[in-house]
């Protein structure tokens, strides 16, 4: 059974929210923290909801729209959605007012928007769709497990149409907090020159990337969803290799095969070492696009990676800004996203051009 | 895509045992969990009745063989996890391919809201280390570490139907062959986090909740792990599993945030669909583990799904959190435990303090512990915020 | 009123709701009036908690007292014991 990418919908730091083609005016930025360039959300949600809802729901619920309407769908049969941190915004304000207050007079609103399926109950509500609606939390595998769970839906049949999506926000405390880790450059960078950067930490990054998969391939439709697969804590660089070796048997090709590989590189230069390495070791003269330059680093960053591959392959063509290494061939028909989290979670998505 | 997924073994740790032996006990005994709070420092200390894991932390590290200063809730998900892992007589983990799937609702916020209060004092204020596992996902790590999971690891959160969810996901990644064996289920510890946000829902009752009464005015928090070991049938040819796990059903009511729909939409669509999976009519469920918050909301819209869904045939029924309080993420694993175990040993579990038939209902829930019966096939449900219904069905081996 | 009204709007976060906008006798939880929920409910439960000292205890009342601005005026001034 196959299954496609019948519309997609992307909120993010460039302005991947309005249509048109993909990075035509790429917004570059000199800074350790993106933004997503938001689009207008009373578009998609009434006044009276959107007085609750937190960044990371606003951005959540209008990729859904942007992707249901891309599809031509009103309401899908199931609702997945895959976010590491949640909503963090709702949680800070909770637990601030919590402490502060000494457990007094707190109210609900924050409370209840905190619960990492907010996103997902949100757009369940706002659809009024009865469906199967489930919310993955596991760090950097959040968005890959969402697409595995939809994939297996769709085999078993108990579904024709299903939206999925991965999604992250950055608040002031949760950049200050992970700053504090040291994540992040010490000091602000070019994003267009974020990869060539010769020093350890990246860029703090958001967003929201959904999409409308289904079993049947809608007049729009330019890809499938060809396969998923996660690795989590690979002893060394042998274990990634043999572990992409077996993806692609699994989904019958060769990196030969392969059109274009699309990296989430992130300009530490302690985690792009694998990218090189995987590089050099199957695809030595495959074409390379990346994107974490564009919408930063976050555990679920691989969603806009699958949304620009997806777009790569509408266009036929890979943009200026997000190539990384030689030039694709005329046809792109088959395109691997590989990425990998903090070193620890590495995820492998293949989108075949149908 | 056809093949079965079976129920090899659970382990459970609550307010009413540290492990399933203990907490089965405590339903012979009529002995709920709840009591004031001894182990989680809050000012509403005298006033909430909860129940807790009745053990500190360096106790549970101990039984986890983790360190003291990890969060509560990887604790107590480890200790439910092993049990589980080893009443399934599976042996050696590495040999198998194995998932972790786990539910939880706050990570690891019992360390973090502990933090806040020196970070906002000073931002660069506070011990990083109790920041290291706030996230859901970390905390299923800890413990996918310590077992020597590999294969697959993951993490829900759809609060209160967490641990019913991973049981889905779970069954679908042996059914994809993509293990073979899965840990699935739930794990939450109490926090100040959560237990004053469903103050400010003005749900919590200052007296030990009474489930499906006229009289109930809200749920005690609990908290605790449950998980079940679900395999394939080539892995169960090979053991004496509990039970089958036959169906399962996730539906949203798409109603309200918090509340259920009057008319238990969600909650009717969730046991429908279970049972359409299982292929079984409703009369040949012969216990349902309910929901059961003790919440007006939740009760009525649970009771009229289910008069709806049954009617005139109503099996056995009651809700275990009059025990074991509501252990929100970890409820749908823990329940799948009862549940499954229900099925093997034939078990209806009683419904604490219930005294006065709701005036919705035409159907009352047991009040005494029984074991012995031949239940073929028993209904587990799960409610949560967000809309979030699930329904899982456990039945006899065949 | 007027303090009532800026207080409810403050605290429901009624993004372009003028306090004058909003009419004394208006039912505040039906469709033809502000359309509040009972999410809403329990945060003016905090708000006589905060501003006037007035605790609450049983949510139910709360549509009784919440019926409008006037009636929630009144409820305050009939248990205010410490001005706020």
């Amino acid at each position: 059974m196959n299954i496609y990418i019948n519309g997609t919908g992307c909120i993010s730091p460039q302005e991947t929210a309005q249509g048109g083609l993909l990075l035509a005016t790429p917004r570059e930025y000199e800074t350790v923290r993106l933004a997503t360039v938001d689009p207008d959300y009373k578009q998609w949600i009434d006044v009276k909801q959107i007085r609750r809802m937190s960044r990371v729901v606003k951005m959540g619920v209008g990729a859904a729209n942007l992707s249901l309407e891309a599809a031509g769908l009103t309401a899908p049969d199931a609702i997945i959605t895959g976010t590491a941190y949640g909503c963090l915004d709702d949680t800070g304000v909770f637990l601030t007012k919590m402490v502060n207050q000494q457990e007094e007079m707190l109210t609900p609103t924050a409370f209840i928007q905190s619960t990492h399926n907010t996103v997902a109950g949100h757009i369940a509500l706002l659809l009024g769709c009865n469906g199967y609606n489930n919310t993955f939390v596991h760090r950097g595998f959040s968005f890959e497990n969402a697409l595995l769970d939809a994939i297996m839906i769709l085999k078993e049949g108990s579904a024709q149409h299903i939206l999925a999506g991965g999604l992250d926000e950055i608040t002031n405390h949760s950049h200050q907090l992970l700053t504090r880790f040291g994540l992040y450059k010490k000091e602000p960078v070019k994003t267009m020159e974020l990869l060539n950067s010769p020093s350890r930490g990246t860029i703090a990054g958001e967003g929201a990337a959904f999409f409308s998969l289904g079993i049947t391939k809608q007049p729009g439709t330019v890809a499938e969803l060809s396969g998923v697969s996660t690795l989590y804590k690979p002893l060394w660089e042998g274990e990634v290799i043999g572990h992409i070796m077996k993806f692609l048997e699994d989904n019958n090709c060769t990196p030969a095969d392969i059109d274009l590989i699309v990296t989430g590189r992130n300009g530490d230069i302690d985690h792009d070492e694998i990218y090189e390495e995987i590089a050099a070791a199957l695809f030595p003269e495959t074409a390379e696009a990346s994107f974490k330059h564009l919408c930063g680093e976050y555990p679920t960053a691989a969603a806009f990676g699958v949304w620009m591959a997806n777009a790569i392959i509408a266009e036929q063509q890979v943009p200026e800004a997000a190539v990384f290494f030689g030039k694709a061939p005329e046809q792109i028909n088959k395109v691997l996203i590989y990425n990998h989290h903090q070193g620890t979670h590495h995820s492998l998505v293949l989108l075949t051009a149908c | 895509m056809s093949e079965k997924v079976w129920i090899a073994g659970g382990g459970v740790i609550s307010g009413i045992g540290l492990d399933v032996p203990a907490c089965i006990q405590s339903f012979r005994d009529m002995q709920p969990g709840m009591t004031a709070m001894q182990y989680l420092p809050s000012v509403h200390r005298n006033t909430f009745p909860v129940a807790e894991v009745k053990a500190d932390n360096a106790t549970l590290a101990d039984m986890a063989r983790m360190p003291e200063n990890i969060s509560r809730t990887a604790l107590l998900s480890m200790i439910a996890a092993r049990e589980a892992w080893q009443s399934s007589g599976l042996g050696d983990i590495s040999q198998y391919r194995v998932g972790f799937v786990s539910g939880n609702t706050v990570g690891g916020m019992d360390k973090t809201e502990d933090f806040f209060a020196d970070y906002l004092a000073n931002p660069r204020g506070g011990r990083l280390q109790q920041l290291l596992h706030h996230e859901c996902g970390s905390i299923t790590e800890l413990v996918a570490d310590q077992l020597g999971v590999r294969h697959h690891v993951s993490t829900i959160s759809t609060a209160c139907s967490s641990g019913a969810n991973a049981l889905m996901y779970g069954s679908r990644l042996i059914r994809n062959n993509i293990v073979d064996v899965v840990i699935a289920g739930g794990t939450d510890a109490l926090t100040r986090f959560t237990l004053n946000g469903f103050n400010t829902l003005m749900i919590l009752d200052q007296q030990p909740c009474r489930p499906f009464d006229d009289t109930r005015t809200g749920l005690n928090l609990g908290e605790g792990a449950g998980y079940v070991v679900l395999v394939s049938d080539s892995l169960a040819a090979r053991l004496q599993p509990w039970c089958r796990f036959s169906g399962f059903a996730n539906a949203n009511d798409a109603y309200h945030q918090t509340a259920s729909s009057p008319d238990g939409t969600g909650n009717y669509l969730a046991m429908k669909g279970a049972l359409d999976m299982s292929g079984l009519q409703p009369q040949q469920i012969g216990y349902i583990n309910l929901h059961g918050t003790g919440t007006q909301n939740n009760d009525v819209s649970e009771g009229i799904a289910i008069n709806r869904l049954f009617a005139p045939h109503f099996p056995a029924m009651s809700s275990t959190k009059s025990f074991t309080g509501h252990t929100l993420g970890a409820s749908g694993g823990i329940e799948a435990v009862f549940s499954a175990l229900s099925v093997k040993e034939g078990i209806i579990y009683p419904n604490a303090r219930f005294e006065h038939q709701m005036k919705e209902l035409p159907f009352a829930p047991a009040t005494a512990f029984s074991a012995g019966h031949d239940l073929q096939h028993v209904m587990s449900n799960s409610f949560g915020f967000g809309g979030n219904c699930s329904s899982l069905v456990f039945s006899k081996s065949y | 009123m007027a303090d009532l009204k800026a207080q409810i709007i403050e605290q429901l976060n009624l993004q372009e709701v003028a306090p004058e906008s909003i009419g004394d006798d208006q039912p505040l939880f039906t469709k033809e009036g502000l359309g509040l929920d009972s999410i809403d409910a329990l945060e003016l439960i905090v708000l006589l908690q905060q501003h006037y000292s007035i605790r609450i205890a049983n949510p139910e009342e709360g549509p009784k007292i919440f019926h409008s601005v006037r009636t929630m005026a009144t409820y305050i001034t009939e248990n205010q014991t410490v001005k706020a």
